[in-house]
């Protein structure tokens, strides 16, 4: 079967620069509008006694030809010699942004229209500098209106100049210019007669030396799990972890890592409907895999290959955005982040310096990010999240921010940042990733314990009333026939005590980091082995909750505190007080353990 | 990778983003040939299951032939099948078959109003019971908040602006003049209570990227697409009183793509067989605009 290439274009520009007249003339000029529609829109024009214009063919809906403006990206299909096109009719009125965003952000390569006469204006700027940040590396200028300034050289190349200064600061390459009036129909299908001094391109001719971006497939692998499917009906058992491939190849039997965790996987088969499992899938396959072995893989969770480059995991990001919120972005307020198929709360951290798209002048004062700016911020998500820097792979260091059910902005991460939990962070992953672990599910070890996988933890702020109640509860699900081990820790001497965070020195600060780490690398081997660990310490911290989260690497964790709630440094789960009999506190725990099915009944 | 395969990527990582999104889920089936190529991607998807009711709005007027395919497809491929309509019209007799309302009216009962109630649970949904082989009453009357259609830009003017993921209101409402941005992969998953969202995994593909697949993947396709020696074909499906065919011989899938590529329809729109489009100026628009597929 022979099937055309295809290629998508965006026209960008100015309000009033005339992309829709560019676009209208070439439709009209190759013979590829519909029969009696030229015809059609001069009749109406007459009718309504206004001037015809080439535009006009493109506003399929009313209420936009009242207003006179493109309002939204509309798609037309075109073809030349060379190929197919899909062109984008981007609107260059700055209302419109998050439309000319949604157009371009589809295309291969762009056209920027500039009028002659009016030159370089506002959104000629910005819409050159968020192209660039959308990743159109293919530009060509085109510098309309040549009727109405006499078909000048000299005004054709001052524009060219401005537009070119302008351009240097953006990583844009391959920019071409070309002199063209969509009214008269020069150099837009057919080279013009009245510019003797232009032997270059027309758009057409432009259009079709345009290339074929790069081949994704060649990058370092990297997919985005969208989904696990385990469908049971009609007898399926297999349980196939589905996204679409971002770069890279995967095949059969490669070895995976899973971030943000860090842990390691095989690729069983790579999965089909009807035709036979194929061997690998490239960049762009939305295809699936089932796993040899049975770790925890979730929505969100980003894929590598054994060997290759790496992604990041952080929790501070710098990054560039553009923002399209009728409100601004503002500090202290929650956001949500969607970055590849993965979706975390966010909040403006800081902002760098705010530049004003229209003439990239920055503002370095202002911490306010108002619509259509574009700023360079620190943003601080809730958890950490898995992606490549920009200049590492661009593809997955894009992300979008929602507010109130819309997207509100969208950006490229550019470093990251290190945190309080970098090094605790970089630990557990590489024990996930150099660990290797058998093959039996936690789900089946559940079915032949009494109990699932769990880790409890108590805090006081004093006294021995935890490791007695830890002690308690620890026999208490052991008769159920539960797997339970207690650790609790308990500070050896007066003097240096480190058991209370608060008043610890310098230098038992560290002592006592390295054995929250340690006591929960052990609680990590007894949630492994499907047990429920009992972990007791004086004091701690949320910071020390979130280490000890990160490193047993599960959500599965009940949180209680033991006394007074105001000395409490974290949320959580349970507050409980001092005076209440052990045997009563040991209830209420199993009482809540039931309640998140813990138990097997 | 070729273009086919492209836009067939782009549909299943769309479908996916859909499932993964909306908990209340449903696809539309009109029993054409985009919505069938719908239904085959999904089946890819999924992995040979469909994970959410496939619903058809019957007007009662539709082409006998439709009626059956759908209902042996729906046997054969084990599909979760749910039809709705508007029983009040049809037992009035408001209808324009009837004589007694224009054209426009007529769909915009018989298809814009029973889609909407049907999404949103109001009326009466029938479910297909596999095991009696037959409808019955569904007793699931929850909104569905997530609606699959297979529309396509190239279609007619109003459809070249929609999104992938495009919301509607409370009254079914699609406002074209402020449309949420889509970018990098990135949609409209995010919706306040009471709305829904269309996901439209077909928006990229043209009539004859359609038939290349249909012909690629052997997807099976109602007979009224074919020329049954009458020198007429269906380009485009309907109620039976507002559809004609088109003069054409094309006997079988090969035929429609060789007639597409000639370019024999290349200057007459798709629907132009479909009567209620042509009723005043922009027929199809305000049909749209009012929540009709």
């Amino acid at each position: 079967m022979n099937i055309r290439s295809q290629m998508t274009i965006v026209i960008t520009g100015h309000v009033d620069h005339g992309k829709s007249t560019v676009i209208g003339r070439m439709l009209a000029d190759t013979g590829s509008l519909p029969e009696g529609k030229l015809d059609k829109v001069r009749r109406d024009c007459e009718r309504n006694s206004k001037p015809f214009e080439y535009a006009f063919l493109l506003d399929a809906l009313k209420d936009e030809q009242s207003q006179g403006i493109t309002i939204d990206s509309a798609r037309v299909f075109f073809s030349s010699k060379e190929r197919d096109y899909i062109i984008m009719d981007a609107p260059g009125h700055i209302e419109f942004l998050k439309n000319m965003v949604t157009g371009a952000a589809r295309a291969e390569a762009a056209f920027l229209v500039i009028d002659a006469a009016e030159g370089v204006q506002e959104n000629s700027r910005r819409h050159g500098y968020i192209l660039s940040m959308l990743g159109i590396r293919q530009l060509c200028v085109v510098v309309n209106k040549m009727d109405l300034v006499d078909y000048s050289k000299k005004v054709y190349q001052q524009v060219v100049r401005r537009y070119s200064k302008f351009l240097k600061n953006l990583e844009i390459e391959g920019v071409s210019f070309v002199p063209v009036s969509g009214r008269e129909g020069d150099n837009i299908a057919q080279p013009s007669d009245k510019m003797d001094w232009w032997t270059g391109d027309t758009v057409l001719s432009l259009l079709d030396k345009f290339r074929k971006e790069a081949t994704l497939e060649k990058l370092p692998f990297r997919m985005s799990v969208q989904d696990v499917y385990k469908f049971t009906q009609q007898d399926d058992s297999r349980r196939i972890i589905a996204g679409t491939i971002d770069t890279g190849t995967l095949h059969r039997g490669d070895e995976l890592i899973l971030y943000p965790s860090g842990k390691k996987c095989q690729v069983k088969q790579i999965e089909s409907f009807i035709d036979t499992p194929p061997l690998s899938a490239e960049a762009g396959e939305a295809t699936g895999f089932t796993m040899e072995d049975q770790i925890y893989a979730k929505r969100g969770d980003v894929l590598a290959r054994v060997g290759e480059i790496q992604p990041s995991v952080a929790s501070v990001l710098r990054v560039n955005l553009f923002w399209l919120g009728r409100k601004p972005l503002e500090q202290g307020k929650e956001y949500i982040l969607k970055l590849g198929t993965d979706r975390v709360k966010v909040q403006l951290f800081d902002t760098l310096r705010v530049i004003d798209a229209s003439n990239l002048n920055t503002d370095t004062m202002k911490k306010m990010v108002e619509r259509h700016d574009v700023a360079d911020c620190v943003l601080s998500t809730q958890r950490a999240v898995a992606f490549d820097r920009v200049d590492v792979q661009p593809t997955t260091s894009r992300f979008v921010i929602v507010d109130d059910h819309e997207i509100v902005g969208g950006g490229i991460i550019r470093e990251a940042i290190k945190d309080t939990l970098t090094e605790d962070r970089d630990k557990a992953m590489e024990l996930n990733r150099q660990w290797q672990i058998g093959n039996i599910p936690l789900s089946e070890k559940a079915r032949r314990y009494s109990n699932k996988a769990h880790l409890l933890v108590i805090s006081s702020h004093s006294g021995n009333k935890k490791d007695l109640l830890g002690k308690a509860l620890e026999r208490r699900l052991y008769d159920r026939q539960c797997q339970v081990f207690y650790l609790g820790y308990h500070p050896e001497e007066v003097g240096s005590d480190f058991g209370d965070s608060r008043r610890r020195k310098k230098n038992t600060a560290h002592q006592r980091e390295e054995l929250v780490h340690r006591m929960a690398e052990a609680a990590r081997l007894v949630l492994l082995m499907g047990g429920i660990f009992i972990l007791a310490a004086n004091d701690l911290t949320r910071q020390e909750l979130d280490v000890i989260s990160l490193v047993v690497a599960t959500k599965k964790i009940t949180s209680c505190w033991l006394g007074n709630k105001e000395l409490c440094d974290f949320a959580a789960d349970i507050y409980m007080s001092e005076d209440v009999q052990v045997e009563d506190l040991v209830k209420k725990i199993e009482k809540e353990l039931t309640n998140k099915d813990i138990f097997n009944s | 990778m070729d273009r086919l395969s492209q836009l067939e990527n782009l549909s299943i990582h769309l479908l996916r983003e859909a499932y993964a999104n909306f908990n209340n889920l449903c696809m539309l089936w009109s029993i054409g040939k985009d919505s069938t190529v719908l239904l085959w991607l999904a089946r890819k998807a999924f992995y040979g299951h469909i994970p959410f009711p496939m619903v058809h709005i019957d007007t009662h007027y539709k082409i006998p032939e439709m009626i059956e395919y759908r209902d042996r497809l729906a046997a054969q491929w084990k599909l979760p099948m749910v039809y709705g309509e508007n029983s009040d019209v049809l037992e009035s007799g408001m209808t324009f078959p009837e004589g007694k309302v224009d054209r426009i009216t007529c769909c915009s009962k018989l298809k814009a109003e029973a889609l909407k109630y049907t999404l949103n649970g109001e009326w009466t949904r029938y479910r297909f019971n596999h095991n009696k082989g037959d409808y019955e009453v569904d007793n699931d009357r929850e909104m569905f908040t997530g609606v699959i259609v297979g529309v396509r830009a190239d279609e007619e003017g109003s459809r070249s602006k929609e999104r992938y993921f495009s919301p509607r209101d409370k009254e079914n409402n699609w406002d074209v003049g402020d449309q949420p941005p889509e970018f990098w992969n990135q949609y409209k998953t995010d919706f306040a209570p009471g709305t829904h969202v269309r996901i439209h995994p077909l928006l990229d593909w043209t009539e004859l990227n359609i038939w290349e697949y249909i012909q690629r993947e052997n997807i099976p396709t109602v007979s009224l697409y074919y020329d049954q020696g009458t020198g007429k074909r269906y380009r485009s499906l309907g109620c039976a009183p507002c559809t004609n065919p088109v003069e054409s011989t094309a006997k079988n899938v090969e035929e429609i793509i060789e007639e597409l590529k000639t370019g024999k329809f290349a200057n007459i729109a798709e629907r132009s067989g479909r009567a209620q489009d042509n009723e005043d100026g922009g027929g199809l628009e305000t049909l749209r605009r009012d929540g009709y597929m």
